[in-house]
């Protein structure tokens, strides 16, 4: 065994309103530079929808990720001897028209433009070129817009869905969508990582963020292709690829990562999960229909004196022992098991799960009434408006009766809960949903808390970094006396 | 004198700027060793550009080196009509290769405008330099023709001497204006590669054929601290 601490998260999908603030959250801190404006690290789709960057989750376009090879696992965008010659050209690469044109405003214009009669008017300037520009896509374009063609209709998600249940989920009044929060999945087997040319991409031991060394980076742009997520993003300015850093300066002082912190919703959870490093390989190269359960087993429950043990001897600080016993990501995926990766068929392993939404559990509209009354204690769930099989190609690599589970227990917190406030429920029913998902009162109320009423330090339970040694995890502190702050060393001006 | 200057001083420049330019600005400026790939920006284009120039480069560059390093094999070679004759054409068909390519290059960075945001001074010195030395080498394998033969006996002892300190210009001074030209801006080239993006062919990730699959780096010894009395390496906090 070899244990190891991995820095996870839960986003609630049931709670997000699709609001961006951790969008903005994150761009104001990270990427409010030249180069990086088209990026957005961390980003919210609408689902169903094309996303940002547009298709990113066709594989047949963007070649990201592993595939199985055999006995082997192989990147799906060449590595190794091939890899070598697609540096000069790489034709899996998105290109900046994939993401969008960033751009601004000519606002001096309204201030300086002669007298006339019209209104002066602000027109979109691109930030490339500075030249005036017609905007055609942004990185929330698609916002709300499920149900129309160019965004809903071309999920690749719906691909296995027949054409009659895809037209039940667009008509109007009628049609169900979602919000994806997306970021960095800080995976626990990265294909950028492995992608990467010149190793500059790597998977920062101590707490699994993955990272890209700047000083490394030679541009060659690998990682942008073999992510499945396209979540490595190419800095058109300074010729390196930058990524999400799960805002490592902010944890290692104990402070949850900006997108989190300032998450309205309290969609965001994040904890620590203790996972056997041995079994990477093998688990990630199991039969598809495996992979969601090999995946859970991988990470290691923190209570067993033998984890406990083998954690000790393998250096895991007890304050990081402790963190994993009080997390609430390992509640969410192990113990409730209601929280799943996403396209776990990239077979990345990411760190983020999903607690998939109970929309399409909600009423429908007959004759103008909004229905939300069953005799059936699961009718809702079995023949809900979004076909349960949309989710299970999000979020169970096609496993519907995975989501079926998850959104049962999901709806036996609720009869509970309202048996416990409002009591207009009956106790068979009561009784039978929590024969059916093995779920006890106890347990219900213990979802509905972290769910509903988790504090900040309920939510976010980071493993001390010990900020005594975090400067430490980077360079000597010897080196570093009378200095404070880090950052580049060198301004990242282009030089030559 | 001006023959001196260009074919002994010149060279002898060139090589140092490069060994020590590069070596400084790979360790003190290690960070502006990129590529400085424009694909992101514009890639269609940039797929017929740079793929027939790179390739077309990569293998003249090999050639020259050969021919440098192993002259005789070289010799005996080309002293057999037909292989002389594959060798020329070849050699000529992965100049035009790269030409078209550089040609390419030139015409996407002037014509695409986004690309006018990413180009430096340097950028545009360097296209003008890869234009002049790849048309210069076309023309000498026109108008001087079995350059693979004569380059081998002629032009490599020069090389020779240069690099073993007793720098020799009888032959290379009686050579037809257009061969000096192209081992002059040959070398002017080689000097110009620390301040140019050039650095890049340094970098060549070769380590990646041999490397492991996953890299994880650990910035500290876990198990070193875990277990430390020590005062400073590993110091053990007092919550651990």
């Amino acid at each position: 065994m070899d244990i190891r601490s991995q820095t996870a998260m839960v986003f609630h999908l049931d709670k997000c309103i699709g609001c961006h603030t951790c969008s903005i959250a994150c761009k104001n801190i990270w990427t409010d530079r030249k180069g990086a404006e088209y990026m957005w690290w961390n980003n919210v789709e609408t689902k169903p929808g094309t996303g940002y960057p547009s298709h990113w989750e066709n594989q047949q376009i963007y070649k990201g990720g592993w595939v199985k090879h055999g006995q082997r696992l192989k990147l799906r965008v060449a590595g190794n001897p091939t890899g070598m010659i697609k540096l000069f050209h790489n034709p899996d690469m998105p290109v900046m028209d994939d993401y969008y044109e960033p751009w601004t405003y000519d606002y001096d214009h309204l201030f300086e433009a002669p007298q006339g009669s019209d209104q002066p008017t602000a027109r979109t300037i691109s930030l490339v070129t500075g030249e005036p520009i017609d905007v055609k896509g942004g990185p929330n374009w698609d916002d709300d817009l499920s149900g129309t063609p160019d965004y809903a209709r071309n999920d690749i998600n719906l691909n296995n869905i027949s054409a009659e249940d895809q037209e039940s989920m667009f008509q109007l009044e009628r049609m169900t969508m979602h919000y994806l929060p997306r970021m960095c999945n800080h995976c626990l087997n990265p294909s950028c990582v492995a992608a990467c040319p010149s190793g500059a991409v790597y998977k920062r031991g101590e707490d699994g963020v993955v990272l890209i060394s700047q000083e490394k980076c030679r541009g060659w742009r690998l990682c942008v292709t073999a992510c499945p997520y396209k979540k490595s993003y190419y800095n058109w300015t300074s010729g390196k690829s930058e990524k999400c850093l799960l805002c490592y300066p902010r944890l290692e002082t104990g402070q949850a990562p900006a997108c989190m912190h300032s998450c309205v919703g309290r969609i965001r959870y994040l904890g620590v999960l203790l996972y056997d490093a041995d079994k990477i390989k093998e688990y990630a190269n199991c039969p598809e229909d495996e992979l969601i359960d090999r995946q859970l087993d991988i990470y290691l429950n923190p209570f067993s004196e033998e984890v406990i043990r083998e954690a000790q001897k393998n250096g895991i600080a007890d304050s990081t022992i402790d963190a994993a016993q009080k997390s609430p990501v390992y509640k969410f995926v192990k113990e409730w098991k209601i929280a799943l990766p996403l396209h776990a068929e990239f077979r990345t392993l990411p760190s983020l799960f999903y607690v998939p939404p109970m929309l399409p559990v909600m009423g429908t509209m007959t004759n103008g009434v909004y229905e939300s009354t069953t005799g059936n204690l699961w009718g809702k769930i079995e023949d809900s408006r979004l076909p349960v099989q949309y989710l299970a190609n999000l979020f169970s690599a096609g496993n519907a009766d995975k989501i079926r589970n998850v959104l049962k227990k999901l709806m036996t917190v609720r009869y509970h809960r309202r048996k416990v406030t409002v009591d207009d429920i009956d106790d068979r029913m009561i009784r039978d949903s929590f024969a059916e998902t093995g779920l006890t009162a106890d347990i219900a109320d213990a979802i509905y808390r972290l769910t509903s009423l988790a504090k900040y330090d309920e939510r976010f339970v980071i493993a001390p970094a010990h900020r005594e040694e975090a400067i430490e995890m980077i360079e000597s502190t010897d080196d570093r006396k009378g200095n404070t702050g880090f950052g580049e060393k060198m301004g990242t001006r282009r030089v030559f | 004198m001006i023959n001196s200057f260009l074919l002994i001083g010149l060279p002898y420049a060139a090589i140092l700027i490069f060994l020590i330019g590069s070596i400084l600005r790979y360790y003190y400026y290690g960070y502006s060793v990129t590529s400085h790939s424009s694909q992101f920006l514009e890639s269609n284009k940039l797929f017929w550009g740079s793929r027939l120039f790179h390739s077309g480069i990569v293998v003249l560059l090999t050639g020259h080196l050969i021919g440098f390093l192993l002259p005789k094999s070289i010799i005996i070679l080309t002293s057999m009509p037909l292989w002389l004759m594959v060798i020329e054409v070849s050699a000529f068909a992965f100049g035009i290769i790269s030409f078209i390519g550089i040609v390419l290059l030139i015409i996407r960075r002037i014509t695409v405008k986004r690309l006018h945001r990413v180009t430096s001074t340097m950028d545009l010195v360097v296209y003008f330099l890869l234009f002049i030395q790849v048309l210069s080498g076309l023309l000498v394998a026109y108008f001087h023709r079995w350059g693979t033969s004569w380059y081998a006996t002629a032009l490599v002892p020069y090389l020779k001497s240069i690099f073993t300190l007793t720098p020799d210009i009888s032959v290379i001074t009686t050579m037809p204006l257009l061969i000096k030209g192209h081992a002059i801006s040959a070398f002017a080239f080689l000097g110009l590669i620390p301040f140019t993006r050039l650095m890049h062919f340094l970098v060549y990730p070769v380590n990646y054929l041999r490397r492991r699959v996953q890299l994880v780096i650990w910035n500290r010894d876990l198990r070193e601290s875990r277990a430390s009395r020590k005062m400073r390496e590993g110091i053990k906090p007092r919550n651990n």
